[in-house]
């Protein structure tokens, strides 16, 4: 068989491989973590792309592990929604190992960061492709270990007591998740997500598991009010490492929560549970955004937004049960929120991260005229802010558009009132650190920049940006892709009136 | 790609590009920076014509078109002879006050970042002008908004930082409502299209009516708060903080006109019949009628100079929007001429502010005595456009106000004929004040001792630009009846409407 169709068989794999194999060798030297790193998030991409044009191409992929296939064996499930997560996880990863690379000066110190890095993006990729509930639990696991130590990698104080916080809740949500899959196997007898779909039944078991497993998930997503170990940790660890949590890491768990809820569970779940999670999701955009108007830092400021723009993930579940149009428009509508979250997101803490770094300090009030001295820093935190307030043109309006859709269709107009509201919210903190950037520099702010911001650092925060402007106009390719193979409830019939 | 569709692409691309390449530059490369925004802006404007001639030579409904898909609507730019009016005035303006701002800028800093977004303001002015579809028009629209901010508060002072902050606190929200308005509407009658003479479908109304009222007043409290009715005005004078080039081209021209065209588009080309049958459109000639008489009166009041001229500009929009809302072809053909006789008449008297503000430090009115001697060409320039608005023949504001009073008495609404004649006298009580200090009193002020009473005009690429623009608002009224003339052409469109 020739290379290139071998290849392609085994994309599913290979995408896993890449990161994984680069991990322990990036291990082995301290000299050959940042190498190593970078040749793995390079053969990471044209992987990810053959694997989104593959599904685009041919829709629903099944990949089984050493070709024993389920029950027995296990397998991997590429459909639009894992392809898309997979590429995103790539291009951002990609970006964060260049802007890491000239971020961590000091190699010997932070020499665990680039198999710890790499450790996390296999694990995430493994997340994204399983097909079975207690391989996710383990995915989940993975990420979230690797995770914590990336947290703590600093030692500095404030990191360690946020790393202790962060670890008690994912285990203990772990804990949860775990639970509810015993329960799970113990009444229906498997752990595939796709014959527990047949199996599942509404009954106090079933119902017990779900809660159990939600429970986990939402505390390892951060949704309000469960968010509490969330600002601190993001906020406390190395840039990079906050880039890829609120980015990529919360996104893992949410991923796990949509398949479980809106693909293996829709019939057992209880209406009020949906809106409950919808109620909660809807606090958390205000809430949150209200924290965020109200930090000093501007690490802190960032990890806030990322509490509320949780938040609007969890309006997916209500606007779902309408079924039809609203349904699909909303399960679109909510992943590309995650997708352009999550590169917007990452542009701002890795801008946030340059300003750090230049400053040795990241206070709102500290960073006057900064625009002058760092202008593509400003330009990327500015742009990053547009898909957060989720304006044109941006993958955040694309996104925001959908789901208001969703919420007039189904007549339950007051989500689209919620995610108008958050919006401009999110003005009211992204404006009050742009008007600081534009403004006036006060006394010593100039004498304090060292200066030291390399362009590779400027320009992977601007690109990511850049790129979440992109998809608000060009969009459209990403849109037909994430619908492919969804859950039955969401399928929709596509066109909209 | 035929050169229709090359000329689309060039007009609403460019703008973009140039920006991309003044940010790339930065602030070091003043020679080869300036060269490229001159370039970009000349493209554009060329680009901007050829789509007019486009759009002339196309049959109607056969207008050049580009785009791609986007959200099941498109994202779809196309030349049709109502949005060519807004894109070749954006266009050919921003090639006059590039020359003017690099006169004014000449020793300002953070240029880079002024011209950057002043280009990318610029390009969504034309995009929004040559958008096809709601949609493409409201991603424009919002990032007209966005790029605007960091011109408002470009000196970074506390008064301009507020000045911003209270322009966004008009401009978010109002983006926010225009949002739900388009998506709802979209959701009742799918793709919204710009077609002549209305695209809602008649039977709307019987189905719809109270959503249709109700988007109507969501798209109008967006729009309008660009197009500064009142009470969505309050901005405007806020925002005169900004560097004059702003001024006279955002605040005089491309924002404010993003609004009252963007009202033009939803009335004339979205709502058509349905405005009147829903009983909208009476109301919105109610509220553009008292703006007209509310702006003119604060203006009155002002002794800033930019901010006589920003409540000018309030009262000055709202003919446009008197005019599409009375609902017949003459009145629209006047908004629609409106729109380039204003623009070329208000951006001569921003620049003339901006010149005076650059070479004698003078910002009120009542330091302008006897200026007229020291700088006759600015000031002469002014005195032009000002009894132009006013309404004085020959010039364009006459023409306007001519094709506004026999279109309200063609559609049987002869009141605005009285709200013209107030507005015309009000509009001389709050600007012959001002030729009259300049020219026929002795200068007094401080001005004089400070920089001399000698004739020195200043900065040659102020001055020509602003003369320029005085000469092309005297040709555009005496020359209204010739063809090709933004009032022969207004009448064109208007024909399109109205179904001749």
């Amino acid at each position: 068989m020739p290379l290139s169709e071998w290849v392609g068989a085994q994309l599913p794999a290979l995408v896993i491989l890449v990161p994984l194999t680069a991990a322990p060798v990036a291990f082995l030297g301290v000299r050959l973590g940042r190498p190593v790193a970078l040749v793995s998030a390079l053969m990471s991409q044209p992987l990810a792309i053959a694997l989104a044009l593959e599904v685009a191409r041919e829709g629903v992929l099944r990949y089984e592990i050493g070709g024993w296939g389920a029950p027995l064996g296990i397998d991997f499930v590429v459909d639009g929604l894992a392809a898309t997560m997979i590429l995103v996880t790539s291009v951002i990863g990609l970006l964060i190992t260049v802007y890491a690379s000239g971020y961590f000066t000091d190699q010997d110190r932070y020499r665990f960061f680039w198999p710890l890095w790499l450790f996390l993006w296999a694990s995430l990729h493994a997340l994204f492709l399983s097909g079975d509930a207690f391989n996710l639990y383990v995915c989940l696991e993975l990420v979230s270990m690797s995770a914590v130590a990336l947290v703590a990698l600093t030692a500095r104080r404030e990191a360690l007591v946020a790393a202790m916080r962060y670890m008690l809740a994912a285990i203990l949500g772990s804990l949860f998740y775990l639970l509810g899959v015993a329960l799970l196997y113990a009444a229906f007898g498997s752990l595939d997500m796709a014959t527990l779909r047949g199996a599942i039944r509404p009954d106090v078991t079933g119902q017990a598991a779900f809660a159990l497993m939600t429970v986990g998930l939402l505390l390892k997503t951060a949704l309000f009010p469960l968010h509490f170990w969330l600002p601190p940790a993001h906020a406390n660890a190395p840039s990079p490492v906050s880039a890829a949590l609120s980015a990529l890491v919360v996104k893992g768990s949410f991923y796990i929560l949509i398949r479980l809820w809106i693909d293996v569970g829709s019939p057992s779940v209880a209406p009020g549970t949906a809106h409950l999670l919808g109620v909660l999701g809807s606090v958390a955009i205000v809430w949150g955004s209200i924290q965020a108007l109200r930090q000093e830092r501007l690490k802190m400021l960032v990890a806030y937004s990322t509490v509320a723009q949780i938040g609007y993930l969890f309006l997916l579940f209500p606007l779902v049960r309408a079924g039809g149009v609203a349904a699909a428009d909303a399960w679109t509508g909510g992943v590309f929120h995650a997708v352009s979250h999550a590169l917007a997101k990452s542009a701002m803490f890795l801008a946030a991260g340059t300003v750090l770094a230049r400053l040795g300090h990241d206070r709102i009030e500290g960073v006057g005229g900064l625009s002058r001295r760092a202008p593509l820093t400003a330009m990327a935190f500015g742009l990053a802010g547009v898909t957060m307030m989720g304006l044109p043109p941006s993958g955040g309006f694309v996104a925001k558009w959908q789901m208001i859709s969703a919420s007039v269709l189904s007549g339950e107009w007051w989500w689209a009132v919620v995610i108008v509201a958050g919006g401009l919210l999110a003005a009211g903190y992204v404006f009050r650190v742009i008007g600081r950037f534009l403004g006036r520099e006060e006394a010593g702010d100039r004498e304090a920049d060292t200066g030291r911001s390399p362009r590779t650092m400027e320009w992977t925060a601007l690109a990511l940006a850049l790129g979440a402007l992109v998809l608000g106009v060009a969009g459209q390719p990403l849109l037909d892709l994430i619908p492919i193979g969804a859950p039955a409830l969401v399928a929709g019939i596509g066109v909209t009136p | 790609m035929s050169w229709h569709t090359l000329a689309l692409l060039v007009a609403a691309c460019t703008p973009f590009l140039t920006a991309v390449a003044v940010f790339l530059l930065g602030e070091h490369r003043g020679t080869l920076r300036t060269a490229t925004g001159l370039a970009g802006a000349a493209a554009t404007a060329a680009a901007a014509v050829a789509c007019a001639g486009s759009a002339l030579i196309s049959a109607p409904g056969e207008y050049a078109e580009v785009g791609f898909g986007l959200l099941e609507i498109g994202f779809v730019l196309r030349s049709d002879p109502l949005g060519v009016v807004f894109a070749v005035v954006a266009g050919c303006l921003w090639l006059v006050t590039t020359v003017y701002a690099t006169g004014y800028m000449s020793r300002s800093s953070d240029r880079a970042r002024f011209f950057g977004f002043f280009s990318i303001c610029v390009g969504s002015a034309i995009g929004l002008a040559l958008s096809a579809n709601l949609l493409t028009f409201f991603v424009f629209y919002e990032t007209l908004t966005l790029a605007t901010y960091p011109l408002v508060v470009h000196s970074g002072t506390p008064a301009a930082l507020k000045g911003g902050r209270t322009y966004l606190n008009y401009a978010l929200p109002a983006g926010a409502a225009l949002a739900v308005g388009v998506i709802w509407l979209h959701m009742i009658a799918g793709p919204v299209e710009f077609v002549a003479g209305g695209s809602l479908p008649s039977s709307l109304v019987q189905t719809h009516a109270g959503s249709l009222t109700a988007i109507f007043a969501l798209l109008m409290l967006g729009l309008g708060v660009k197009a500064a009715l009142f009470p969505l005005h309050g901005w405007l004078p806020a925002a005169m903080v900004a560097p004059a080039p702003v001024s006279a081209l955002l605040h005089a021209v491309a924002v404010v006109k993003a609004g009252v065209f963007g009202i033009a588009r939803v009335v004339l080309e979205v709502y058509g019949p349905l405005g009147r049958d829903l009983g909208l459109i009476p109301l919105l000639a109610a509220v553009a009628a008292f703006t007209i008489i509310f702006g003119s009166v604060r203006a009155l009041a002002q002794d800033d100079f930019k901010k006589r001229l920003a409540y000018s500009t309030v009262s000055q929009l709202s003919y446009i929007v008197l005019g599409v809302a009375i609902g017949g072809p003459l009145a629209a053909a006047a908004a629609i001429a409106h729109l380039a006789h204003h623009a070329a008449m208000k951006i001569t008297m921003f620049f003339t502010a901006g010149a005076v503000a650059e070479e004698v430090k003078v910002y009120r009115i009542s330091e302008l005595d006897g200026l007229g001697r020291r700088m006759p060409l600015t000031m002469g320039a002014f005195s032009l456009a000002a009894i132009g608005i006013v309404g004085v023949p020959p010039i364009a504001g006459f023409a306007t106000k001519w094709l506004l009073g026999m279109g309200s008495i063609e559609a049987g609404q002869a009141w605005v004929v009285a709200v013209l004649g107030l507005s015309s006298v009000l509009n001389a009580a709050y600007f012959f004040p001002i030729i009259g200090r300049a020219w026929f009193r002795g200068p007094k002020s401080e001005w004089a001792s400070e920089h001399g009473t000698k004739r020195v005009e200043g900065d040659l690429r102020m001055v020509a630009p602003l003369v320029l623009t005085a000469l092309v608002g005297l040709a555009m009224g005496v020359l209204a009846g010739a063809a090709l003339s933004p009032a022969s052409w207004a009448q064109m469109v208007a024909f399109l409407e109205f179904g001749g």
